[in-house]
C-alpha cells in the first residue's frame, strides 16, 4: 500500500508574508501530498491569515495538493464558538477537527479527526467513524503498540490513519496563554508577543537544560520528534499517512528527506543524516512511539533488537 | 435555589468511610489500575473494598461515583469495560467518564447507569457539552477550571445537563486530559496510564549550599533555597527559566491550590448543582476536615448564615490559595 506524506498545520504565529512565502515554496517544491491550513492554537491569530487562506489553498491545490482546514483546538468563548460554527458549516472543504465542540455540527458529515483530538483506542475510532470521521491524525504520545491496533481496525473501516513523523510535539494545551504570561501581560492584551518565537519559546529548567517550547496556549517539546527511521514499521502496521509539522528550517529538504525514504531511494540513515545536516537547533527524539519517555532517542540498531 | 451537591475524594476504604461521616452527598473512588487518574501504589479500592464501601456509603445517604476518567490505549479496552461492569454490578451510583468509547460501552450496556462527564473530556464549551449529551446521554458534566462564575452562570442556562465545579484542591492549569508531558520525561502517560508526576520518578537532591532541587525523571522542575519548603514537582508548577525572564519563574503556574470557599455563595446562585473537591490522594485526616468544613459552608450558606471556613488555608498547597478563574478573566 502506499503511503502519503503531509504537512500538518503551521502551530505558530508567523507573519503573514512569511506564511505565504511558506506555502508557496511547499507548492512549488515540496513533494507532500496533503496541506492542512488554518489557525489551530489561538482564536486571536486568525485574522491575520484568514484573507489568504483561499489565495493559498488555491496555490497549493494548483501545485497537485490536497488541502484541508484545521479547526481550532480550545473553544471557549464566544468568539471561539462562533468561528468554531462558521468553519464547521462550510461546504466544499475538507476539515479535519480538533475539538469536540466540532462533532456536534458535523454529524454523518465527511471530516478528519486532528492529532489533537483523543482518539487513543480503536472503539472510539470506530464510532467516529460511524458518524462520518475517514481520517484519524494520531496524538504524538501514542505508542507504537496502539497504533498497531489502530491500524488493524482502520483498514477494516477503510479510514486514513496518519502520524507525526517530524517537528515538535505537542504536549499540552491551556486556556491560559503562557506567551503573555511570560511577558508579564494577559491573553487579552497580548499584542502577539508569540511572533517573536517562529519555533516556540524555549523554557530552559534551573540548571540550564533546554526542556519545553511555549507556543501561546500550547506546551510543545523541545525535542524534535523524527520518526524516519520507522517509517517502514510504520506502513508495515497500517500507518497511511506521514505528517510533518512546519516549522523554519528548510521544510522542502525535511519533506524531500522523508519522501526519498518512502520511495526507497536513499535509506533511512541517510535520511536522518540529511535531517541532522539542517541545522535544526534541538534534539530529535522518538521515544514515544517506542513507548519510552517522549523525549527519548532510541537508536535504529535497538530498534532492530527489539 | 439547587441545593449542590458536595462531591468527595476517596482514595481508600477508610478515606471514603471519612468522607460519609462528614456529610459528603458523594464520594468519588477508582479501581487499582490505569482505569483511573489517580493510579497511584496503595490509592484506589478492590473489587472486594468497593463492594463493602458503597454499602457503607449507600447505608449512611451517600452516592458513590466511580473514576473511569482515563483513556484506554487501542488493545487495552477490556480493562475500562471490567471496570464498567463491575461498578454497574456492585451498584455504584455513576460512572465519571472521559472517553466516547468508554461512555458509549456504558450507555450500551448499562444503560441504567448515570454518566457523568469527566474534567478530562476538556469540555469547556456549550456545544462540546451538548455533543456528548446527545450521543450519550450524560447527565452531568464536570466543568474544567477556566470559567469564571459568570461563564459558568450562562453555560449552566444552556446545556441541558447537570453542572458540577471543582471548589477546593488541586489547581493545575493546563487542560485536563490534553496534556502529556508527564510522558515526555517519565513513560508513564497521564491519560493511558493514570499517572501525573509518578512518585517513582521524583527525586529530591539537597546541594551542598544547602539548596534543594526537585526533579522528575532528569528534568529539574524547581530549585529552592535552603529555608524554603521544596514542593512536590509537577512539571506545570515548576520555575523555569526564559530569554524574556532575568530569573526563574513560574511558566505556567505558582504551586497553588484552589479555594473557592468565598465564591459559594456566587456559585449556587449561578446554579451549580455540584461542588468538587479534589485529592483522592490525600489523607484520611484531610479528607475529614475538608469535607467537615465545606459540608458546615453549604449548610449555613442554605440556610442563610454566614459559613466559617478560615480553617481551610492551612491545608491548601504550600499555603497558597487562588480563587483559580471563579473571579477574573484576567489569569487567562
Amino acid at each position: 500500500m502506499s503511503v502519503e506524506l503531509t504537512l500538518g498545520p503551521n502551530l505558530f504565529h508567523w507573519p503573514a508574508e512569511q506564511k505565504l512565502d511558506f506555502y508557496n515554496r511547499i507548492a512549488d517544491e515540496s513533494p507532500v501530498s496533503t496541506v492542512y491550513l488554518g489557525e489551530v492554537i489561538c482564536s486571536k491569530r486568525t485574522p491575520f491569515f484568514e484573507k489568504h487562506l483561499d489565495a493559498v489553498a488555491d496555490r497549493l491545490e494548483r501545485g497537485g495538493k490536497k488541502v484541508v482546514f484545521c479547526s481550532l483546538s480550545e473553544v471557549v468563548i464566544k468568539r471561539e464558538r462562533n468561528l468554531l460554527r462558521e468553519w464547521a458549516e462550510q461546504e466544499g472543504r475538507d476539515l479535519e477537527v480538533n475539538n469536540t465542540a466540532a462533532l456536534l455540527y458535523l454529524k454523518n458529515k465527511p471530516h478528519r479527526i486532528g492529532g489533537l483530538l483523543n482518539v487513543y483506542n480503536e472503539e472510539t475510532m470506530t464510532y467516529l467513524a460511524k458518524q462520518g470521521a475517514t481520517h484519524f491524525a494520531l496524538l504524538p504520545e501514542l505508542p507504537r503498540a496502539a497504533i498497531a491496533n489502530l491500524g488493524i481496525r482502520a483498514r477494516e473501516l477503510g479510514v486514513g490513519l496518519e502520524v507525526q513523523v517530524f517537528g515538535r510535539a505537542s504536549l499540552a494545551l491551556s486556556a491560559r496563554c503562557y506567551h503573555a504570561r511570560a511577558h508579564d501581560r494577559t491573553k487579552d492584551n497580548c499584542q502577539f508577543v508569540c511572533e517573536e518565537d517562529p519555533d516556540g519559546m524555549l523554557l530552559s529548567t534551573m540548571d540550564d537544560e533546554p526542556f519545553l517550547t511555549i507556543n501561546g496556549i500550547q506546551t510543545l517539546s523541545y525535542a524534535y520528534l523524527d520518526l524516519i527511521a520507522d517509517l517502514a514499521d510504520m506502513r508495515d502496521i497500517g500507518v497511511t499517512h506521514m505528517r510533518i509539522m512546519p516549522h523554519t528550517c528548510d521544510m522542502v529538504a525535511v519533506t524531500q528527506a522523508f519522501d526519498d525514504v518512502l520511495q526507497g531511494r536513499i535509506d533511512a540513515a541517510e535520511g536522518e543524516a540529511r535531517l541532522r545536516g539542517l541545522g535544526i537547533d534541538a534534539p530529535f527524539s522518538n521515544g514515544f512511539y517506542h513507548g519510552a519517555a517522549g523525549d527519548a532517542w532510541v537508536a535504529p540498531n535497538a530498534v532492530t533488537a527489539a | 435555589m439547587i441545593k449542590p451537591e458536595l462531591i468527595c475524594p476517596a482514595g481508600t476504604p477508610a478515606a471514603l468511610r471519612s468522607a460519609v461521616d462528614a456529610g459528603a452527598d458523594a464520594v468519588y473512588c477508582g479501581f487499582q489500575n490505569a482505569t483511573n487518574a489517580r493510579n497511584f501504589v496503595g490509592l484506589n479500592f478492590t473489587d472486594a473494598e468497593l463492594e463493602r464501601s458503597i454499602q457503607y456509603a449507600h447505608d449512611g445517604g451517600t452516592k458513590v461515583l466511580i473514576t473511569l476518567n482515563t483513556f484506554p490505549p487501542a488493545g487495552k479496552f477490556d480493562l475500562w469495560q471490567q471496570a464498567a461492569d463491575t461498578a454497574a454490578r456492585l451498584g455504584a451510583d455513576a460512572c465519571i467518564v472521559a472517553d466516547i468509547a468508554v461512555a458509549e460501552y456504558i450507555q450500551r450496556k448499562h444503560p441504567d447507569m448515570r454518566i457523568h462527564l469527566s474534567v478530562q473530556a476538556a469540555a469547556s464549551s456549550p456545544e462540546a457539552i451538548e455533543y456528548y449529551v446527545r450521543e450519550f446521554g450524560v447527565k452531568r458534566v464536570v466543568l474544567p477550571r477556566i470559567m469564571t462564575v459568570s461563564e459558568i452562570k450562562t453555560l449552566v442556562e444552556e446545556i441541558p445537563c447537570e453542572v458540577e465545579t471543582f471548589i477546593f484542591g488541586n489547581h493545575g492549569l493546563m487542560v485536563e486530559g490534553r496534556c502529556s508531558l508527564t510522558n515526555y520525561v517519565t513513560g508513564q502517560s497521564t491519560n493511558m496510564d493514570g499517572a501525573c508526576s509518578p512518585a517513582a520518578c521524583v527525586k529530591y537532591e539537597r546541594a551542598e549550599d544547602g539548596s534543594m532541587s526537585t526533579k522528575l525523571g532528569e528534568y529539574m522542575i524547581d530549585r529552592f533555597g535552603p529555608e524554603e519548603t521544596a514542593g512536590y514537582p509537577t512539571i506545570c508548577k515548576g520555575r523555569y527559566k526564559a530569554e524574556c525572564r532575568e530569573d526563574g519563574y513560574y511558566a505556567f503556574e505558582e504551586p497553588i491550590s484552589l479555594n473557592a470557599s468565598n465564591m459559594l455563595p456566587d456559585l449556587i446562585t449561578a446554579g451549580v448543582h455540584a461542588f468538587k473537591i479534589e485529592g483522592r490522594q490525600r489523607s484520611r485526616a484531610y479528607v475529614k476536615k475538608v469535607v467537615a468544613a465545606f459540608r458546615e459552608a453549604v449548610d449555613s450558606i442554605m440556610a442563610g448564615e454566614e459559613p466559617k471556613l478560615a480553617d481551610l488555608v492551612a491545608l491548601t498547597e504550600g499555603q497558597k490559595q487562588t480563587e483559580g478563574a471563579l473571579k477574573t478573566k484576567k489569569w487567562r
